[in-house]
């Protein structure tokens, strides 16, 4: 028989009892829209997260210092830095796909000026730092880099701090102190806002990395980390193989010795923040998936009553010429077409939740067209396991008994 | 030998009910014609279903051979017994056997869909064909429910002629009708019995197998008695009769 026939006869059947093959696909358009669903809004955390991953900085990437190794004992992330001014200066030249570096020097302290005083964060930075962090300026301007080699004693600050301390004036221009140092304003950050793990991005002071090493920290070997923004996402690899190689070459590390630092992407980054919601996603997609088998043992229970009901049809399919395997092969049909039509309202269903959750709730829900098309599989397959048996049990009947049946 | 179609050679059922068996047919040699129309008869439990059911390719006997139309069916696999049935036998049952919900002319395409040779190509249009032979042309688009029993039974030919087989199969054809309305089917199988179609049929009332050419009585699962029919009745003339027996009792 033709694939035509088979379809036509397996809908014909299912529209003839149009409210039971409803309620019989209402357990796959439940589970398919409940899966679905859960994994949108699995999809959609995630997504944020990125979003707010992507706000740290275009293709950056993070080198900070290793563990040190002193006979044999590891002393965990940054026991030892290595990075030195050096090294910086050596990305700088021999690496070919990159748009910037920057020295991180870590530093901190009590800030004096205009109506008071407040502590906060304080880096020094090089000035490729606001295109790496794609972070422009509100007013003024950044230093440059012959700011940095004079350790000028200049600053750029955050939001947070110019409410703080100039609430109502323009700070650029005026003199601040820094651990009583004193610095001149010279520009204002733009409001990033929240970080990822919720502290202000805002609360910072930026300075000329060289300045904070020399004049503030007081260790002026000490480099906290190194930032790096690769001239495209898709080099991002090229790029960490870049720094490696030139960092190696930079501490010099023979072959076989571990690297004493370590190079991370966003991707890195972005894995370890989605992992928690991931598992989620996870278990609530199992926990809907079940609901899906259930619809799928629903088709079964439907299509046993089904062929006991339609034994009389069966008898007569047999008895004009149809074969065991093409009874089989219609009763089975019409398991798929009820399973993949119940896929398909599900689907339909999921979007519209997606559409109600994403602009009535502040919960956000993302379908991907991959969460479709598996959806879609799963419920086919649901389709063909749950209705084997039933068919099975169809195309086992001897005409003369099925033609007998009252 | 051409002229052969149905040649059983002991052809043996046995049943098996718990631990009895039970033998419904022993041994039956029948020999039927092309062309012929032939009515089994016999009290309930002498066979003549169990004869039917094998010469249909329903049922597989226990012991004994069957040829149709020159074929040795005791030989043949389950999937080729569905295309005998498909391609050689049409069945006329009593309760009609139509599906329900669904129209006349789908009913009688169906065997149409199983035609693995696809020797129809249109299948519309052949299943209308057939419905104009019984006379229900005008009726193709009803269903079973909206069908009177005379004319469902119509439908069920015309099912069973559809794919032009060499042989009808009728069980108790007119054993849910009334008399006149009976006398209209056999009309019809009278009529196309004369185009060259043979028909065997199942029937325990004699009236009725006087429609026929030629009578096989079993019992006890044996062919006791095999004749011509001399007073051969015309379901034409019969026809007649029974619409002006009407008139007059009105």
């Amino acid at each position: 028989m033709k694939a035509k026939i088979i379809l036509k006869v397996a809908t014909r059947s299912i529209m003839k009892s149009r409210m039971r093959s409803l309620l019989t696909a209402l357990g796959i358009i439940i589970g398919v829209a409940a899966v679905v669903v859960m994994v949108a809004i699995g999809d959609g955390a995630q997504q944020k997260v990125e979003e707010q991953i992507a706000m740290l900085g275009s293709n950056l990437i993070i080198i900070t210092p290793g563990a040190s190794n002193s006979g044999g004992v590891n002393r965990g992330s940054g026991t030892f830095n290595r990075f030195t001014w050096e090294d910086v200066d050596k990305i700088k030249n021999e690496a070919t796909l990159i748009k910037g570096v920057t020295h991180i020097v870590q530093s901190g302290g009590q800030v004096i000026g205009g109506v008071g005083n407040w502590f906060t964060r304080i880096q020094g930075v090089s000035p490729d730092y606001l295109e790496i962090r794609s972070w422009p300026l509100a007013s003024g301007e950044f230093f440059t880099e012959r700011d940095v080699m004079a350790r000028s004693k200049v600053c750029i600050l955050g939001s947070d701090v110019v409410k703080n301390l100039f609430p109502n004036d323009d700070p650029v221009g005026q003199q601040i102190r820094i651990r009583s140092v004193p610095f001149r304003v010279i520009g204002v950050l733009k409001s990033k806002g929240q970080s990822s793990v919720g502290t202000s991005n805002d609360d910072i002071i930026l300075a000329p990395s060289r300045t904070v090493g020399d004049r503030l920290s007081g260790d002026h070997m000490r480099i906290g980390s190194i930032q790096v923004s690769a001239i495209s996402n898709d080099r991002i690899p090229a790029v960490m193989a870049e720094l490696k190689s030139i960092l190696r070459e930079s501490h010099k590390l023979t072959q076989g010795e571990d690297d004493d630092f370590t190079i991370q992407d966003q991707s890195d980054l972005s894995a370890t923040a989605t992992a928690t919601s991931r598992i989620l996603t996870i278990l609530l997609a199992s926990v809907a998936g079940v609901s899906l088998v259930v619809g799928g043992i629903g088709i079964m229970n439907i299509m046993l009553v089904s062929v006991t009901e339609r034994t009389r049809e069966i008898g007569i399919r047999l008895s004009v010429g149809a074969r065991a395997s093409d009874i089989l092969v219609q009763f089975l049909t019409e398991a798929i077409v009820l399973s993949l039509s119940g896929g398909v309202i599900g689907v339909l269903l999921s979007f519209l939740i997606a559409y109600i959750l994403n602009n009535y709730t502040s919960q956000s829900a993302y379908i991907k067209p991959q969460i479709i098309m598996i959806a879609f599989g799963f419920a086919g397959a649901i389709g063909i396991f749950f209705g084997f048996y039933p068919a099975r049990k169809a195309s086992a009947l001897n005409p003369i008994d099925a033609l007998r049946y009252e | 030998m051409e002229n052969i179609l149905i040649k059983t050679v002991d052809l043996t059922k046995t049943y098996n009910v718990g631990e009895i068996d039970v033998h419904a047919l022993k041994s039956v040699n029948i020999t039927i014609n092309k062309g012929e129309f032939v009515a089994i008869m016999g009290a309930s439990g002498s066979g003549k279903s169990t004869l039917m059911n094998l010469i249909g390719c329903l049922d597989m006997p226990t012991s004994g051979e069957y040829f149709l139309d020159g074929i040795n069916t005791s030989k043949l696999a389950q999937n080729e017994y569905a295309n005998i049935r498909n391609q050689k036998i049409g069945f006329v049952f009593q309760g009609f056997n139509l599906l329900p919900r669904t129209t006349a002319l789908e009913n009688v395409e169906l065997p149409l869909m199983y035609d693995r040779l696809e020797k129809v190509k249109d299948h519309q249009k052949q299943a209308t064909e057939a419905l104009k032979k019984v006379g229900l042309a005008d009726r193709m688009h009803h269903i079973p429910s909206q069908l009177s029993g005379g004319q469902q039974q119509r439908v069920a030919l015309a099912r069973a002629l559809v794919n032009e087989p060499s042989l009808i199969l009728a069980d108790e054809p007119t054993g849910n009708l009334d008399s006149v309305t009976s006398v209209e089917v056999f009309h019809l199988f009278q009529k196309l019995n004369d185009e060259g179609i043979t028909i065997v049929m199942v029937t325990h009332e004699r009236d009725f197998a006087a429609f026929a050419k030629r009578i096989l009585e079993m019992r006890d699962g044996r062919v006791i008695r095999d004749a011509k029919i001399k007073d051969r009745l015309n379901a034409e003339e019969e026809l007649k009769k029974a619409i002006a027996e009407a008139e007059i009792a009105e």
